[in-house]
């Protein structure tokens, strides 16, 4: 199946993206990756009249160190991300949910900042973003902003991204030497995760830091697990046991791969098995 | 030198690579799509969003005044010309068959169904216009799932009057074939044992790789179809019969073909709409469904509730086995709809001496996609019924799986032998194959591991699962389908002829689509005449090449179209024979043949088929009354099924914390009689497993209660990829069970795999978790349903009232979707 | 219509598409490139993965005007089919019979090429797991898995 027409926008900059954007507002949508929206467009599950490609700002693309954080470009794809090596010493975690997005010839094309933005509660990589406070650098017509990851994801595929904004870049704190596990349930590999679990650890354990895919309408943190773990030792019982309260406050879907109740339990187990596997024992 | 000295001694047993491969491996395909005529206008169908409802107006106005649109058409437009969807196969005279118009004016009965069809100069704009039909719908009530229906509240096809179409009886006391399965309950109730279940056989939706297409074009004498499609020759003679365009003026041509399993063995409602436009509009059209369109209105397989009763004595030997089936043909009856559970009718006994036998299948209609043949088509249903019900009798007694399987089957010199169910099984050796899969499957070893994971109260615990499995196929004797009220007969056609510089082309009635029919028929051919493989040619798949043909389905291509061929090549050599005796100088009496060649015995006189292939075609030099041809066509109707066999064995390993199951190990020994090509065989068991396997663990098809398909894409509808599954280990018996009823003592392998698989692997999970107090676990076995079978007794994990509203409370020993 | 220009299996093709045209369409319907194939609208499937600058994509997932500028490669242009030549990789499909219907064969063989590039000795299950963007039917994916690890053999003899 093929979308309905549109016209197509190739912008060579920033600016010219927003002045697009300023111009046909909602009417428009924005193409970074397309690994999720021209699935959409196909489906005629939406009909944008214009549609703005990012594809040509190079200047969105890449990773870089900016002393306490590594950031990220919103045009680099997850096959970039997932083999970056300052992305892997720095901000493990980012690395190893990047590596579980979808299939290779799909993390060839995503995009991090892309499907950040998307903000699909099934995504792999909004739980760990969300765990490790990255901060979203957003574009709009008066300057840049900078959102907090806990005021980033609004709702089901909602940010803080307004209308007339692009997510240019993602700051993400290092958390140089910390261990890192990113714990995926599905049936079939190709499936969005039913539940996963974002888990990166200092020490064994100092502290942790707990994100939840597909456990509510946004990624969520685990902090009663976190406040748990923080301090403890990193034995099975001992982890097991704070992971008990992972599914707090969690509010997930019933679909055919589960129900509520079932996630819940999922997210428990799964959460022990993260931090263990994060802690290296 | 002649080519016959180069050509190997035995091409029948050798893995020769595929000569399909070539082109497939190097894109210069041609799927249907892949057709462009010229002035070809392209189909877009507008289909109902309702499970159920009355057609109350279309306006057409906008779609026409889209850019490029040629026509837009629907069901009011048309009168006898659009013809009909037909069912082949009535299962009893009183059958209750609702009228199938490719594209209803009035009402439509699933979700999906056409209403409307768009024509325009491209794809892109035909879509386009399809969004701008305005259908106004009066909904109607829907019926969804096989237990709604039986209540006969709602119908799903009011003017019916109910919904229960059709009841198929079998019963051995009756038939003479056995004693009163009734008598053998009541007695194991006082003095044996009884294993009643209730077991689901989920609806499941083929999913051949390659998206339906057609295109029709009527701009020379013979319109001429392309479809992708197991069934041209069907479809020729379907198209003939319901819209009358004479046979002689229609050409049917299935180019290559993406995949079927079933799933392209049906006259459908888009192939009828493209045949009806283009006559309308005397111009080359084309459609092709999306992914979406495909799951939801290509017809769907599976889908019964079984009922079953096991009798025993107190030492496991079965007295009696009585079945009901509850099975959903969907909105309509399809081709061969009804028909499908009644093939499982006779594989309910399977490999076992049961004296006692009766069987029920009562068909009933519903608001969904209407169903037909999937890969087994009945037989799995069946293998999964007895060899599920046989690891729970092995389970009461208290004795292994395979221990209670022996002291049932048929032993290796009793055959041949007629069953409970009235079938004269030839061959077989279920001994041998048991014992060869055990020992490569390392069951002892598993078995103890399995012993200590248990003692250890291993997080992960291991099962073994057992299929001892039979099947009918080669579909099939004719009169044998007539006595059943099939609508056609079961024999193949061949025709081999010889080139004037001496190729071999074949042309035969089957149809394949992925089996690899131009190779294995080559290797028959090349033997059975003494020609170079290379130099054969297997023509096929178009009714002006092939003219005459029953296609490929039901495991039938080799055992029956392969014997029609060895019947023309001696034809062939007949004819060759007398020519060759006249050109020798010699007495017809007086020559062998071999390697392609005559030779007069005792001297070095020959003359090799090539040779005499030019000679007919020169025409010099003949003997008078020779009919100046090499050419000669066969037909062939076998006299009996042909019952493969084998022993599968699965290790599976149960992480009792998540209820998420891995494959550990899966082991098959299958006894399919004389190997063509060892090679496609096993390529033909790989993918039959993993297809019985996905029944197992993934897939199934949800319509909501409004009938709505909820796994209506490839993102909920879930197909396994090559990181969920294993390499499977693959065995035959080393002194396999030729058939006894072919030359060539060939068994099908098409749907071995899936019958057997499916049941391997759901006795393996339950085995994992048995100690744990689970008998049973509904497929697909996913991990929320093993978690919840596990702790359905610690309270532990809830059955949730309404958080999946696919599923209904209140069955027999599982959880039952909507469909049930 | 939006002008494009890009390499195709080595040659340089210009047109002018309509923004929504796919790329997998647009090597099907304007360049007659009917070896990659459309199995599904969800990018699940795989069948139809093309290499875009030299990595392997779904063209049912990319738009054509996206690949503008840029060097596309079918399952025709990866040997010299012309001249009877097969890749490595197509030789071990055929060899191992790592196909049934060919369906999906040339997705299947695009994304192998990828992932041997990439790693060009797999284990078993990386092969199973960077092949899991394509879905197959007929295999059972066994013979596309020994194919894969084949054409990492044949390939590594020959380097």
């Amino acid at each position: 199946m093929i979308p309905v027409k549109f016209d197509y926008l190739a912008p060579t900059s920033v600016e010219e993206a927003l002045s697009a954007l300023g111009e046909h507002g909602d009417e428009a949508k924005i193409l970074a990756g397309g690994q999720s929206l021209l699935p959409v467009l196909r489906m005629r599950l939406n009909a944008p009249e214009v549609v703005i490609d990012l594809g040509g700002i190079s200047s969105l693309r890449g990773i870089r160190d900016d002393g306490d954080a590594i950031v990220i470009g919103a045009m680099t794809t997850h096959h970039d991300v997932r083999d970056h090596e300052l992305v892997k010493e720095h901000v493990l975690l980012i690395s190893k949910a990047a590596a579980e997005v979808a299939d290779s010839q799909i993390r060839h094309r995503g995009t991090f900042g892309g499907a950040l933005a998307h903000a699909d509660p099934a995504g792999d990589l909004g739980a760990p973003a969300l765990a490790l406070g990255a901060q979203f650098v957003i574009a709009g017509a008066g300057g840049t902003r900078t959102v907090e990851a806990d005021d980033f994801f609004v709702d089901l595929f909602e940010t803080a991204i307004g209308d007339d904004e692009i997510l240019t870049e993602v700051r993400i704190p290092k958390h140089t030497g910390w261990g890192a596990h990113y714990e995926k349930f599905v049936r079939v590999a190709h499936q969005w995760p039913i539940v996963a679990v974002a888990a990166t650890v200092k020490g064994s354990i100092d502290e942790a830091k707990i994100g939840l895919t597909n456990m509510g309408s946004t990624p969520l943190r685990a902090r009663a697990t976190e406040a748990a773990l923080a301090g403890a030792s990193a034995t099975e019982d001992g982890v097991r046991a704070a992971a008990e309260q992972a599914a707090e406050g969690t509010n997930p879907p019933s679909d055919l791969n589960g129900a509520a109740d079932y996630r819940q339990h999922l997210a428990r187990v799964l959460t022990g098995r993260a931090v263990l596997k994060a802690a290296g024992v | 030198m002649t080519a016959t000295q180069d050509r190997p001694a035995a091409e029948i047993g050798k893995d020769r690579r595929r000569k399909e491969d070539q082109r497939l491996i190097t894109g210069r395909t041609r799927w249907t799509d892949n057709i462009t005529l010229p002035g070809m206008l392209h189909l877009a169908m507008v289909r109902s969003p309702f499970a159920h409802a009355n057609i109350t107006s279309i306006d057409t106005e906008a779609a026409k005044a889209s850019p490029n649109v040629v026509a837009v058409l629907s069901g009011k437009d048309f009168g006898e010309e659009l013809g009909a969807c037909i069912n082949a196969w009535p299962i009893t005279p009183d059958q209750k068959t609702p009228a199938h118009s490719p594209m209803p004016a009035d009402r439509v009965a699933f979700a999906g169904e056409i209403v409307a069809v768009v024509v325009a100069r491209t794809a892109a704009e035909a879509r386009d216009a399809a969004e701008l039909v305005d259908v106004e719908y009066d909904e109607l009530p829907a019926v969804v799932g096989i237990k709604n229906a039986l209540k006969d509240e709602v119908l799903a096809h009011p003017d019916l009057g109910t919904n229960k179409s059709a009841l198929w009886v079998f019963d051995s006391g009756e038939a003479g074939t056995g004693t009163d399965a009734e008598a053998a309950i009541t007695e194991a109730r006082a003095n044996g044992i009884v294993i009643e279940r209730e077991y689901r056989q989920q609806r499941l939706i083929p999913a051949f790789m390659e998206p339906r297409s057609v295109v029709v074009d009527p701009t020379s004498e013979q319109m001429t179809m392309w479809s992708a499609t197991q069934i041209p020759h069907i479809l020729r003679f379907a198209l003939a019969a319901t819209t009358g365009v004479p046979e002689s003026k229609i050409r049917v041509i299935a180019p290559d073909v993406g995949g079927g399993f079933g799933g392209k063995l049906q006259a459908t409602p888009e192939e009828w709409i493209a045949w009806a436009v283009a006559r309308r509009l005397a111009k080359p059209v084309k459609y092709t469904e999306t992914r979406s369109e495909s799951l939801m209105a290509a017809h769907h397989g599976r889908d019964q509730v079984q009922t079953l009763t096991l009798a025993a004595d107190k030492d496991g030997k079965v007295t009696g086995l009585k079945v009901h089936l509850d099975a959903d043909l969907g909105s309509y009856v399809a081709i061969v709809g009804g028909g499908v559970p009644v093939l499982g009718a006779f594989m309910f006994n399977a490999i076992y001496k049961f004296p006692a036998y009766r069987f029920e299948c009562q068909t009933v209609l519903t608001n969904t996609t209407f169903t037909d043949a999937y890969r087994g088509a009945g037989r799995p249903e069946a293998t999964y019924a007895i060899e599920r019900l046989m690891d729970e009798l092995a389970a009461e007694v208290g004795v292994d799986p395979l221990e209670i399987r022996e002291r049932n089957w048929i032993t290796h010199e009793e055959f041949p032998f007629t069953t409970v169910a009235g079938l004269e099984y030839d061959t077989g050796n279920y001994e041998a194959a048991t014992a060869k899969a055990k020992a490569s499957f390392g069951y002892d070893e598993l078995r103890r591991e399995q012993a200590e994971r248990r003692e250890r109260g291993d997080r992960v615990q291991l099962g073994i699962g057992v299929s001892t499995f039979t099947e009918m196929c080669g579909l099939a004797p004719s009169r044998v389908l007539g006595s059943l009220d099939y609508g056609a007969g079961g024999w193949e056609s061949a025709s081999v002829r010889l080139t004037p510089l001496g190729k071999v082309e074949v042309v035969t009635g089957a149809s394949a689509h992925g089996q690899g029919h131009e190779t294995a028929f080559s290797q028959i051919v090349a033997d059975r005449l003494g020609v170079p493989f290379e130099d054969v040619e297997v023509l096929h798949g178009d009714t002006q090449v092939a003219p005459k043909g029953l296609d490929t389905y039901g495991s039938r291509s080799l055992v029956v179209g392969g014997e029609a061929l060895v019947k023309a090549v001696d034809k062939v050599i007949d004819k060759a024979k007398v020519l060759a005796a006249h050109l020798l100088e010699a007495n017809a009496d007086d020559l062998d043949y071999a390697d392609g060649r005559f030779t007069v015995r005792g001297t070095d006189q020959g003359k090799a088929i090539q040779e005499l292939a030019t000679a007919t075609f020169a025409g010099h030099d003949y003997p008078e009354g020779m009919e100046l041809s090499l050419d000669a066509d066969a037909t062939y109707d076998p006299v009996n099924f042909n019952y493969p066999h084998g022993t599968h064995l699965c290790a599976m390993e149960v992480d009792t914390e998540t209820g998420a199951v891995k494959m550990r190990k899966y082991t098959c020994c299958d006894d399919i009689g004389t190997i063509i090509n060892p090679l496609i065989v096993a390529g033909q068991v790989h993918g039959g497993l993993v297809q019985g396997i996905a029944q197992a663990l993934w897939e199934e098809a949800v319509h909501d209660e409004a009938g709505t398909l909820v796994s209506g894409s490839f993102v909920d509808y879930l197909l396994p990829t090559s990181a969920d599954t294993i390499s499977f280990d693959v065995v035959h018996t080393d002194e396999p069970s030729i058939c006894t009823t072919n030359t060539l003592g060939t068994k099908g392998v098409g749907e071995a795999g899936t019958i057997a698989s499916t049941p391997a692997v759901v006795n393996a999970v339950v085995d994992a978790v048995r100690h744990l107090g689970v008998n049973d676990v509904q497929m697909p076995c996913t991990p929320e349903r093993v978690w919840r079978a596990i702790h359905a007794n610690d309270g532990d994990a809830p059955t949730p009232a309404d958080a999946m509203p696919h599923f209904q409370e209140g069955s027999l020993n599982q959880d039952e979707g909507a469909g049930a | 219509m939006t002008k494009i220009e890009l390499t195709v299996d080595g040659a340089a093709v210009s047109d002018d598409v309509e923004p929504r045209m796919l790329l997998v369409q647009y090597l099907r319907e304007k360049l007659g490139k009917t070896g990659t194939v459309i199995g599904c609208d969800t990018s699940n499937c795989g069948a139809c993965t093309v290499h875009l600058d030299g990595t392997s994509v779904k063209s049912c997932n990319v738009l054509a005007v996206q690949a503008s500028g840029r060097t596309v490669t079918t399952i025709e242009g990866l040997a010299d089919t012309a001249e009877g030549d097969l890749h490595p990789v197509q030789e071990a499909f055929r060899e191992c019979h790592g196909l049934q219907c060919g369906f999906c064969t040339p997705g299947m063989v695009m994304q192998a090429v990828d992932l041997l590039g990439e790693n060009p000795n797999p284990t078993e299950e990386e092969v199973r797991l960077g092949m899991e963007g394509n879905l197959c039917r007929c295999t059972g994916y066994h013979n596309i898995v020994k194919s894969v690890l084949h054409a990492a053999e044949t390939q590594g003899a020959k380097a």
